[in-house]
């Protein structure tokens, strides 16, 4: 099967220190790759760097086949990603607004705006909040307009940066499980960066655990948290001690 | 207190008798003065954008330079806009000094620095994943500028009205510029240094109300602008 976005040989480099470097990572059409690691692992350079937010210091990357000029990313193709990162960025206005952001910025017709961010609104379950300023939201609401606004855009791929981190174990519960069926139902390419081992055994079909810059293990979720590699069992154990 | 009272009902008896020369004051300080924060902003605003926001060689040089340029005493710059505009300086040809476009200048000159120095360090404040985050909703340059504006708006009409407050209590640099001609340069700020001189404390707090007036009107609609669609 051809990959819809491929790695080849990215390094990214920071004051002579290795940030990052994947010799090999393809992600294929509708599947949702999982990226666990340590803190400093690199796992937030690889999605800014898929994303084509940050250009790697050396390597290739391929979209549909096609190698995309990382430092300089045309705007045609990087609309056809969504970021959501692990602060909730929300802009000093209106829930209705802040879901409408993106759709404004590509010029779509109001009337197409509307019918568009009340679906996301209804989706999310936040169309209730729609008036009201997005500054006062709650971190759970918050990250529901956070998730809608990138959804809405019906991205190819969408590039998630540990976007519960921050919540309360219910409403990351909640938020979870209302997400999982979205992503199912618009089978998006998702590529979702965790600390958490439920999260990723919840929502990923594959998974890769990164440390100091570099992938240790990539298989199918519930392969690499049964059978981990000496060093990945090693960073999953932790992960498990910290749960308990 | 009498002296107070008396400035009060002389303020209010030169506004009802509708004196043409307070009105010709009154309109000439409103037009300089928010031509001059027009100009401000309008320059100011996308010079600290710039230097809020990217990094280039000398541009620390250009902050030292700016941050100066905040605290400049009216005076020095009335003195360089006169030494522009004296007969044999270097746009002496133009005879624009002891204008209202010589005061407009001078005002200019001390509220700029201002309107950029408040402009860039909101910008400098801006999170870099609030960058990231615009940048990945697919906005260009010019959006992405647009939505940091919105998201500073009170940060940005702090520094205008900063500088419009610089600009309006502006008396040093006016009154050498403008001369204080009457019916041709004379604005509130130089007409009350002048009253006072002669002794007409009345007049002069009659002028001082208008001009207070004046800095209210403008100030508060400014704010409400700032705090609009901000509930708390």
């Amino acid at each position: 099967m051809k990959p819809l976005i491929h790695l080849d040989h990215i390094q990214y480099t920071s004051k002579e220190r290795t940030i990052l470097s994947v010799p090999e990572l393809s992600i294929f059409h509708g599947e949702i790759l999982g990226v666990m690691g340590p803190n400093g692992a690199g796992k937030s350079t690889l999605v800014k760097i898929l994303s084509c937010l940050q250009a790697p210091t050396s390597g290739k990357i391929f979209y549909n086949g096609v190698e995309v000029p990382a430092g300089n990313v045309s705007l045609e193709q990087r609309r056809k990603w969504a970021v959501v990162l692990q602060q909730t960025l929300i802009f000093d206005t209106t829930v209705f607004q802040n879901v409408a952001a993106g759709l404004k910025i590509r010029k779509v017709p109001k009337a197409m705006i509307k019918e568009k961010v009340e679906y996301w609104l209804e989706k999310f379950g936040i169309s209730h909040l729609a008036k009201k300023n997005a500054h006062q939201l709650s971190g759970g609401e918050a990250q529901r307009v956070n998730l809608a606004r990138a959804l809405i855009l019906e991205p190819e791929v969408l590039y998630l940066d540990e976007p519960f981190s921050a919540l309360d174990y219910p409403t990351k519960v909640r938020l979870i499980r209302d997400f999982s069926s979205i992503l199912k139902e618009t089978s998006t390419t998702t590529v979702f960066v965790s600390h958490d081992i439920s999260e990723v055994k919840f929502l990923t079909d594959r998974l890769a655990i990164l440390k100091l810059g570099e992938i240790i293990q990539l298989g199918f979720t519930a392969e690499v948290l049964q059978t981990p590699h000496h060093e990945a069992a090693s960073f999953l154990n932790e992960m498990t001690l910290n749960l308990e | 207190m009498d002296l107070l009272i008396e400035g009060m009902r002389e303020a209010i008896e030169m506004l009802i008798s509708g004196d043409p020369e307070i009105f010709e004051i009154t309109w000439l300080t409103l037009k300089v003065s928010l031509s001059a924060i027009l100009i401000s902003t309008l320059i100011g605003i996308p010079i600290g954008v710039i230097l809020g926001l990217t990094a280039f060689r000398g541009r620390r040089l250009l902050l030292v330079l700016v941050n100066i340029g905040m605290g400049l005493p009216p005076v020095v710059a009335g003195l360089w806009i006169t030494m522009l505009l004296w007969r044999s300086g270097p746009l002496g040809s133009l005879s624009l000094l002891y204008s209202p476009f010589a005061i407009v200048m001078a005002q200019v000159l001390v509220s700029l620095p201002i309107v950029i120095g408040l402009t860039c360090s909101a910008f400098q404040q801006i999170d870099k994943n609030m960058l990231i985050q615009i940048k990945s909703l697919g906005a260009t340059r010019f959006q992405t500028v647009s939505l940091l504006l919105r998201e500073t708006r009170i940060a940005i009409m702090a520094a205008i009205m900063a500088g419009f407050g610089r600009v309006i209590a502006e008396v040093g640099a006016a009154m050498m510029v403008g001369g204080n001609i009457r019916g041709e340069t004379r604005i509130l700020t130089t007409s009350i240094v002048m009253e006072v001189s002669k002794g007409n404390f009345d007049v002069a707090l009659a002028l001082s109300f208008i001009l207070m007036s004046l800095a209210f009107i403008i100030t508060f609609f400014l704010t409400i602008l700032q705090q609009r669609n901000k509930k708390q």
